[in-house]
């Protein structure tokens, strides 16, 4: 057998080991800050740039594309190497994955906070980023096929299925989700508008959540779970079924971030359907973790690196069960938009990935430096303090959740609101902020420690960048596959293999969204709801552009308890122009999609000024910024024009005298707010907001609908 | 618009359902497969990440503890 000489390639893991720390403390970091902003506004420091609804995507950005994507990177390089017995393709692909990413990264974090944002969830990024992000991507997959297709090892290991997985989904779920028009360097429509887009935009997140945060730490696990136990998988068997499973199934559970939504019923039930399926291969995956420690558990007690390992299998089990519990409608009236919502999803960050980062980390870099972990202590010592900081974050978000939805649900026996003021039930809560904050914290101070402790460790080793290795080359045998054999054969074939693994999620995806973009019926047109003004399209990009997004939602369920807090239930045909949707995820505030005309423009002129000259004590952020910047007028026939060619029914020519009409009506709240006794000016930009938000929901006001 | 183009087809609203049955058909495949898998296979697999291991794993033992 003819045996050859390489070297496994750690430069590229340690680039990106190292990313990983930084930008998980930045990204931590920036959490902590926004944590302490719900209850202490002044955090903001008076500065846009630094408000709570720019650095909120910032935030998840920060973690789930920074922290947990370099983390992704820096394991999937050094797993992959072994276990497919070859160095990298490419070292150059791989500089230019590790660079084009950071690049990424800085881009978004400045875009970010100077306010260019799509408003869609973890796909905040303006139409550039979003093709730089495509391109690395390539690359990075590019030179992980090319690895796994020059392997030494005839089979490919169950780790490497779901990195594969991971490459071709994400690529997938990007590219269809920023399908966008420009109209500027920095700012784009997306093609879909109101519910469609809400469907592609919750297919994209829950996948991001599917094919980002859990397959490659699935990958993760199947490696460096057993290497830590220095024992095999509890049964390979259950493995392949986990893979598969998850492939099946994640893809179409989506639209369970949209119950009782104005998506159509049929979309909501399949969302709840595959979401409940999904428990089975997700605990199937989680007992096969711990399992793999049968027998073995008194090392648990000696080794750091287990115990993250363990809580970190724990906690993907808590998520995915909640997970499907919580696309249960019953449970999700009560749960949606609420901080529980805040509680799972950290449950996940912080103890699925962050803790498997943490063991990851901690058992890879002493191996690349040739030494010992510097200190096992300071390794337990960061266990604790982040296992105490995930209790003390998760517990009283649940707690805060369910306060506030239930305080938003109690009637009196008079059949009205008991809280009808929505400011009650947040300030009801903010303890419980206090105490999240503080668990914050703790997780952030152990991130702390670890970083101490890894430093220390690489001081004290020496770093080997090239680490020599052989193994007997591959000679491909022709193997007919024979009865049985045909997966036995197609682990061998990676690139098939991956065109499968596209197959399969694209058939979920296009059973999942293309019948709300083909049967009309799916969404009921009503005659009476008109394109935006020219003034109130400019208003709602300022609302995108300050995050309003992130605080508060634009979709009134059907619930008694909403009907009577904010007016009639959202239809999905209001939506019909809405290019993004708005309805967001979580109620910091109230809803606003029934909020035209509820309020004079006077008010809304101060609120914004100082939300607690309206509302005392409210927990808003001021935004007197609005009321000196210019608007930015000049954009209005670009932005016009891309309306109209995404299907907007604006009248020909409108491009020519938008601005006259802007000024027109701009004038017109002006002069109403200057009558009312307020300094107002009509050339900035709190008067297209306003002139947007007193439109809002108002269109089936004016007649009765009409339904086709 | 992609959608205009598939209204043309006749009965595309069998393709979901055939979609459905033969997702359901492959997957009981693999489990049948899984489960009949060569035993010797299954070992030499789960080994795969445990090989060429040049040194034994002990994660942190020994080292300068901080006193």
């Amino acid at each position: 057998m003819n045996v050859e000489k390489f070297s496994y390639d750690n430069q590229i893991v340690k680039l990106f080991t190292f990313a990983t720390v930084f930008w998980g403390i930045v990204g931590m970091l920036v959490g902590l800050w926004i944590a302490l902003q719900l209850y202490i506004p002044e955090l903001n420091f008076s500065l846009q740039y630094t408000t709570f609804g720019r650095l909120r995507p910032l935030h998840t950005n920060a973690v789930i594309f920074a922290f947990v994507g370099n983390a992704i990177f820096a394991g999937v390089y050094y797993s992959l190497q072994r276990v497919c017995k070859a160095r990298m393709y490419s070292d150059l692909l791989g500089k230019l994955h590790f660079w084009g990413w950071q690049l990424i990264i800085v881009f978004a974090a400045i875009t970010l906070v100077m306010g260019f944002t799509t408003s869609k969830e973890y796909a905040e990024l303006e139409w550039p980023i979003d093709i730089m992000i495509a391109v690395v991507w390539v690359i990075f997959g590019y030179n992980m096929m090319a690895t796994i297709v020059k392997r030494r090892e005839k089979h490919i290991y169950v780790a490497v299925w779901f990195y594969i997985a991971t490459f071709v989904t994400v690529a997938v779920l990007h590219i269809v989700n920023s399908i966008e028009i420009p109209v500027g360097l920095l700012k784009s429509y997306p093609v879909y508008a109101g519910v469609q887009d809400a469907l592609v935009q919750w297919w994209y997140g829950h996948n991001a959540v599917a094919f980002f945060l859990t397959t490659p730490y699935l990958g993760l696990m199947y490696y460096y779970l057993p290497k830590a136990a220095n024992r095999p998988i509890y049964s390979y068997r259950l493995s392949i079924l986990h893979f598969w499973a998850l492939i099946f199934l994640y893809i179409w559970a989506g639209p369970h971030h949209l119950l009782y939504s104005a998506l159509p019923d049929w979309a909501q039930s399949l969302g709840t359907v595959f979401s409940i399926m999904l428990i089975a291969p997700s605990w199937g995956g989680m007992l096969n973790g711990l399992l793999t420690l049968r027998g073995a558990w008194d090392r648990v007690r000696d080794d750091p690196i287990l115990k993250f390992m363990v809580v970190a299998v724990t906690s993907y089990g808590m998520a995915t069960f909640e997970g499907p519990m919580l696309s249960l409608k019953s449970l999700n009236a009560v749960t949606h938009f609420t901080d529980w919502i805040i509680a799972h999803v950290h449950i996940g960050a912080l103890g699925w990935n962050g803790f498997l980062t943490f063991g990851m980390l901690y058992w890879m870099l002493p191996r690349m430096f040739n030494t010992k972990l510097y200190s096992k202590k300071l390794a337990n010592a960061h266990f604790w303090i982040g296992t105490l900081g995930i209790v003390l974050y998760a517990i009283p978000l649940y707690w805060a959740g369910l306060t506030q939805s239930l305080m938003w649900k109690e009637f009196t026996p008079l059949g009205l609101l008991q809280y009808p003021n929505f400011l009650e039930t947040v300030l009801q809560i903010v303890p419980m902020y206090i105490l999240r904050s503080i668990g914050g914290l703790l997780y952030f101070t152990g991130m702390f420690v670890m970083t101490y402790n890894l430093f220390k460790t690489v001081k004290q080793g020496s770093f080997i960048a090239n680490e020599e290795t052989e193994a007997p080359a591959l000679v491909m045998v022709k193997e007919k596959p024979a009865r049985g054999m045909i997966h036995r054969w197609l682990e061998k074939k990676p690139v098939v293999f991956a065109i499968i693994a596209t197959g399969v999620i694209l058939i979920g995806s296009v059973v999942e969204l293309v019948p709300t973009f083909l049967v009309e019926s799916n969404i009921p047109t009503i005659s009476s709801v008109k394109p935006y003004s020219p003034l109130e399209l400019q208003g709602r990009d300022i609302y995108i552009r300050e995050g309003c997004v992130s605080c508060h939602s634009q979709m009134v369920r059907p619930f008694r308890s909403e009907t009577e807090r904010y007016g009639e239930y959202s239809k999905a045909g209001e939506y019909v122009y809405d290019h993004p949707f708005l309805w967001g995820s979580k109620r910091t505030g109230p809803d606003l999609h029934r909020i035209g005309g509820k309020y004079s423009n006077l008010w809304h002129f101060m609120h914004m000024e100082n939300p607690r000259s309206m509302s005392p004590g409210s927990l808003m952020p001021p935004y007197p910024w609005l009321l000196t910047q210019d608007l930015d007028v000049e954009s209005t026939p670009a932005k016009i024009s891309a309306m109209r060619s995404l299907g907007v029914p604006y009248d020909e020519g409108l491009e020519d005298y938008a601005i006259g009409e802007l000024s027109t009506q701009a004038q017109k709240i002006a002069m109403d707010l200057i009558e009312n006794g307020a300094p107002a000016d009509p050339s900035k930009e709190i008067i297209a907001l306003i002139a947007y938000l007193q439109r809002l929901g108002t269109d089936i006001k004016v007649n009765d609908t009409e339904q086709e | 618009m992609f959608s205009d183009n598939l209204e043309t087809i006749d009965g595309v609203s069998i393709f979901p359902i055939i979609g459905l049955i033969l997702f359901f058909l492959i997957f009981i495949g693999i489990v049948i497969w899984a489960f009949k898998a060569d035993k010797k296979y299954i070992k030499k697999m789960e080994n795969i990440p445990l090989e060429n291991d040049n040194e034994e794993s002990t994660n942190t033992e020994n080292e300068n503890e901080i006193q």
